[in-house]
């Protein structure tokens, strides 16, 4: 996640403007950091980095062991391969607390999961694995909002089938004699799920924004990108070569302000008008769990006449009365948005990414996509795992929308207990996406640490995927979590969240009706 | 400003006519007679001044003052502008007949044997080089993958999304390539095309080979360096440039300290199908000392002994290669691509590599099929020599090299005339060969996207699963096929190897 930060950047409480355009309340809250915490934070990176500098000295000196690989002797008078300080940070700050990330597991990454034991015997620079691994760990870090990561069920047998027809591989591009029938399938089946006119599906989620945004955005175009957008929706307005414009994390002002002062004064230099603009924005923000305002998104699109591309690799599946996505959840019209997009990693326990919308956009990038032309299709069991999920969710196998509802019925309880016990949460209240606030870099660590003990797998992040004191524990809330569960993680976030002073919030502890009056900055409408 | 140099002017002139003899002695008087000036100065020339001076300040605001009002528009203007501002159609139509715009569809495997269009053929299209896409081993591995892990990874690498098998497999392809380290990624175009810029930022300076494929072409921008072509596989060109390089380096030292130079390579260039002189890019790249990273998707498990690729052709040592990339799509067949090298190089990928650290991770059962593919590699290194025997596809022999190339590309030996045309005409090649139970393929660019648009091609795969007898008979279906296409359309196009240096296709 590449964002652009000012220094103690504090999340402004989101006001809305146009009431009228939201069917159901948005509330969406950033609670400020506390003052005090702020300090301590900067504080803490201040002494980290002195240490960090002294570390580096010693290293310098061989006085302290250097346990950094090393350029072969063969090259050593080669200009440098990384400058000094480019890994600074990693190796000062990062390596502390290595343990917490690419933590190897064993199992389905369902609700509960095996992780491979390790240990260091050196201060995280290398790992062993112990032989042990730690079962049943419930799982609170992966984007399993469905509950579709299974190896039984009818996902995991018609994938099975689909190995044993097809193999795994296919050897060839969509128009190099890679265009298999399941393939096809899967597009119309996504077109109707979405309800658009026609879809294209590509194999990695990633590129599906780094690979299309440039055959739909170029020199003269002007793409206008949410701060907090992900890496690849970056990198793909890059490749483009089309001008960027960022603007604040779901402020419709800003937004507003750029898309005015685009059309008004044209291109810079040339002062020509634009060609295009394309708003780029995601419909839940990972690392924020805050859900896009789209009403007001398309309403500013439809009166600048831009175009809206949407990526929807969080929210579809996991929003809406109907798993339709962010789209659904607002209760929009899916021709409002002109590029749907999405990925199947996540609510359909698959791999890939899709593009929906019109049937002139999708012929066109049937023919210009880098992906189509360059990079192997997908893998026919993936595109099989994605075909029964959807139509689980579409309830076309007879079953019941069970799933969806247990996965709403989760976040508001998850969500609510952790407000009860007075943590920071960030974002809406209907995202599955609940990042809590840890703030200290040291926090950080033991946060991770002290919740694996008592066998709960959670993701903690830091800078640079944040503002640099605003680190985090992100829980990603399954339809698969029970209750039991669910509890289970609670009490120890509890428990942890005691030890570490991490009930930061003050608006918590009062009564509802209180809480109510008070919460003031909590914006929310009724149609 | 020259109201401002009056008071001063007056004040050494009256002061010359005061005491003219002190003006000798010193400039430390001119201050003093400055003020002396001003008391003896008549009312009327100080308020002229003073007026004068007032009029400077307003010319100078008010001009300011008008500049911004000439360039602000008002509220009714700029709406205007919006309205009438009419923006691109998002996407030209793209008309109904467009060559890439239908796909051939396959139903069921794209192995061996393929169902084309509904036909039935023998497959000389699909990267599927070792036969090991339908595999019986690779298929039961996978499976009992799917049955542990189920299908998605629901994470990238860091977030629980790295899984024993991701660990193994990494372990396993080190260990195939002899080399320290190496990292996978989720899909074959995003290995290359998150690799380079990984390495190298704005400034950095990175020399490649003019027929360098699409995915390094993406890395090359994303990378934001200056990027220097060479011609194809001309080393003369490629030392020019550097040469140019070590004297621009000496003319500015300070600046070559930091600028990271590379020479990024195909090991079997895609698009041309021929090997990259492989010993003397080592060479020169002590010589300037410029760091290499080749590109080996066509060769990896095809060329060298044990499969290991144009290093091991070569006979060159892997250390010398600061970085191998593969897809695992071709010979693998399954999903994927990786990176290896020695640890220095490689691990920096784990938190710079775009298409590593913000995707999701591979499959596991993707993983565990290409475990298995390793497995089947190394018990039987003969397939590779069984693979380099098939390619004797056509008598092009004379060129050392491109006969181990196991995709070919074949081109019209004349254009028709235009790029559509050519087109066109090797579609009928195509046409006329599925029709005969031979799937064939062109190799598709992006017209307008390529540095360097390779010649419209019919791509012709081999793979160790085809017997002589049918590349016997391919061949002969390609040539009748040329021959008729020629005939229809009365040119005179023939379809030739363009690996053998345009010897006629036998």
């Amino acid at each position: 996640m590449k964002k652009l930060y000012s220094v103690l950047c504090m999340q402004s409480h989101i006001v809305g403007h146009n009431a009228v355009l939201y069917n159901k309340p948005f509330v969406e809250s950033f609670e400020e950091t506390p003052l005090l915490v702020a300090v301590l934070t900067y504080m803490g990176y201040g002494i980290l980095t002195l240490f960090g500098y002294l570390r580096d000295f010693l290293r310098h000196w061989k006085i302290e062991k250097c346990r950094v690989a090393s350029e072969r002797d063969e090259q050593k008078d080669f200009v440098p391969l990384y400058q000094d300080f480019e890994n600074f940070y990693t190796r000062n700050l990062y390596m502390r607390i290595r343990d917490n990330w690419n933590r190897p597991i064993c199992s389905v990454p369902g609700a509960k999961m095996d992780v491979v034991e390790r240990v260091t015997h050196d201060y995280n620079w290398t790992f062993e694995h112990t032989g042990t691994v730690l079962k049943n760990v419930i799982n609170m870090g992966s984007y399993n909002y469905l509950g579709f990561a299974e190896n039984t069920g009818p996902c995991a047998d018609s994938a099975a089938e689909a190995t044993v027809k097809y193999g795994v591989g296919v050897s060839g591009t969509r128009h190099e004699i890679g265009n298999l029938d399941k393939h096809e399938e899967l597009e119309k089946l996504v077109a109707r799920f979405l309800g658009v006119e026609s879809s294209m599906a590509f194999g990695m989620g990633f590129a599906t924004n780094s690979m299309n945004i440039p055959s739909l955005a170029g020199k003269g175009c002007l793409t206008l990108s949410d701060e907090l957008n992900h890496a690849s929706l970056v990198l793909g307005a890059r490749l483009s070569g089309s001008t960027i414009r960022v603007f604040k994390h779901n402020n419709m002002q800003s937004l507003e302000k750029l898309l005015r002062d685009a059309i008004v004064h044209g291109q810079p230099r040339t002062h020509r008008p634009w060609k295009k603009i394309v708003i780029l924005v995601e419909g839940i923000y990972s690392m924020e769990g805050s859900i896009v305002r789209l009403p007001e998104v398309i309403a500013l699109k439809k009166k600048y006449k831009a175009y809206l591309y949407l990526d929807e690799a969080h929210s579809i599946g996991a929003l809406g009365p109907r798993g339709r996505g962010v789209v659904d959840y607002f209760g929009v019209d899916p021709h409002d948005v002109d590029i749907m997009m999405g990925t199947f990693t996540k609510s359909f326990g698959a791999s890939g990414g899709y593009i929906g919308g019109k049937k002139e956009l999708i012929d066109y990038l049937r023919t210009h996509s880098h992906s189509a032309i360059y990079a192997t299709s997908m893998s026919p069991p993936v595109a099989q795992q994605i075909i029964t999920s959807m139509k689980c969710i579409m309830g076309e196998d007879g079953t019941t929308l069970e799933r969806l509802r247990q996965l709403s019925e989760n976040t508001t309880y998850f969500r609510r207990r952790l407000h009860e016990m007075g943590f920071i949460i960030y974002g809406n209240e209907n995202s599955p996406v609940v990042p809590l606030m840890l703030y200290m870099p040291a926090k950080i660590g033991a946060f991770g640490r002290e919740m694996l003990k008592r066998n709960i797998g959670i993701v903690v992040v830091g800078f640079p995927a944040t503002p640099i004191i605003e680190s985090r524990a992100r829980f990603c809330v399954s339809a698969a979590h029970t209750k039991d569960m669910l509890d289970t993680a609670l009490n120890a976030i509890s428990e942890v969240g005691d030890l570490l002073q991490l009930k930061y919030s003050r608006r918590t502890r009062l009564s509802d009706d209180e809480e109510a009056d008070h919460l003031s900055y909590l914006v929310s409408y009724e149609d | 400003t020259g109201s401002f140099v009056l008071p001063g002017a007056h004040g050494v002139q009256s002061a010359s006519s005061a005491s003219s003899t002190k003006m000798a002695s010193g400039q430390q008087w001119v201050l003093v007679e400055m003020v002396q000036a001003f008391y003896e100065a008549p009312a009327y020339h100080l308020i002229l001044e003073g007026i004068l001076i007032l009029w400077i300040i307003r010319l100078l605001f008010s001009k300011t003052y008008k500049l911004q009002e000439r360039s602000d528009l008002t509220e009714k203007e700029k709406e205007e502008l919006i309205e009438e501002w009419q923006p691109e159609p998002l996407v030209p139509t793209v008309s109904k007949d467009h060559p890439s715009l239908n796909y051939d569809v396959v139903s069921g495997p794209p192995s061996h044997k393929i169902i084309v269009n509904g036909k039935e053929c023998i497959n000389f299209a699909s990267f599927n080089f070792l036969g090991l896409l339908d595999n019986e081993r690779v298929k039961q591995k996978a499976l009992a993958s799917l049955k542990k892990y189920g299908v998605g990874t629901c994470g990238p690498r860091g977030f629980y999304g790295t899984f024993d098998v991701h660990l193994e497999l990494e372990e396993r392809l080190a260990k195939f390539m002899r080399t320290e380290e190496a990292i996978i990624y989720s899909y074959g175009f995003a290995t290359i095309a998150s690799a380079i810029p990984a390495y190298s930022k704005r400034g950095d300076i990175i020399f490649v080979d003019e027929a360098a494929c699409f995915s390094i072409q993406k890395g090359l921008q994303a990378s934001r360096s200056l990027i220097k072509y060479f011609k194809h596989n001309d080393m003369e060109d490629l030392e020019r440039l550097l040469k140019e390089q070590e004297l621009e380096d000496q003319k500015n030292p300070r600046k070559a300290r930091v600028t990271r130079k590379f020479i990024v390579v195909e090991g079997l260039y895609m698009n041309t199908s021929d090997l990259c002189p492989l010993p003397e890019l080592v060479k020169l790249k002590y010589k300037y000392k410029v760091r290499i990273f080749m590109e080996e998707s066509m060769s990896f498990g095809v060329l060298g002994e044990h499969g290991r690729g144009v290093t091991e052709h070569f006979g060159v040592s892997i250390d010398d290669i600061d970085l191998i990339s593969a897809n695992m799509e071709n010979a693998v067949a399954s999903i994927g691509g990786f990176c290896c090298g020695r640890s220095f190089v490689i691990d920096h990928q784990r938190l710079s590599g775009q298409g590593y650290c913000f995707s999701a991770s591979l499959p596991p059962m993707l993983a565990a099929a290409a475990i298995e593919a390793l497995n089947i590699m190394e018990e039987d290194p003969g397939i590779f020599t069984i693979l380099r025997g098939r390619s004797i596809f056509t008598p092009s022999l004379k060129v050392v090299g491109e006969v181990f190339a196991p995709a070919l590309h074949l081109q019209l030996e004349q254009s028709t005339g235009s790029r559509e045309s050519d087109i066109r005409t090797l579609r009928g090649v195509i046409d006329y060969c599925l029709e005969r139970q031979i799937a064939l393929t062109q190799a598709r660019y992006l017209d307008k996207e390529e540095r360097f648009l390779p010649p419209p091609s019919i791509r012709v795969v081999v793979t160790v699963e085809q017997t002589e007898e049918d590349i016997e008979k391919a061949s002969s279906c390609i040539r009748e096929a040329a021959i008729s296409v020629h005939q229809r359309s009365q040119d005179r196009s023939l379809v030739t190897d363009t690996a053998s240096n345009r010897q006629p296709f036998s």
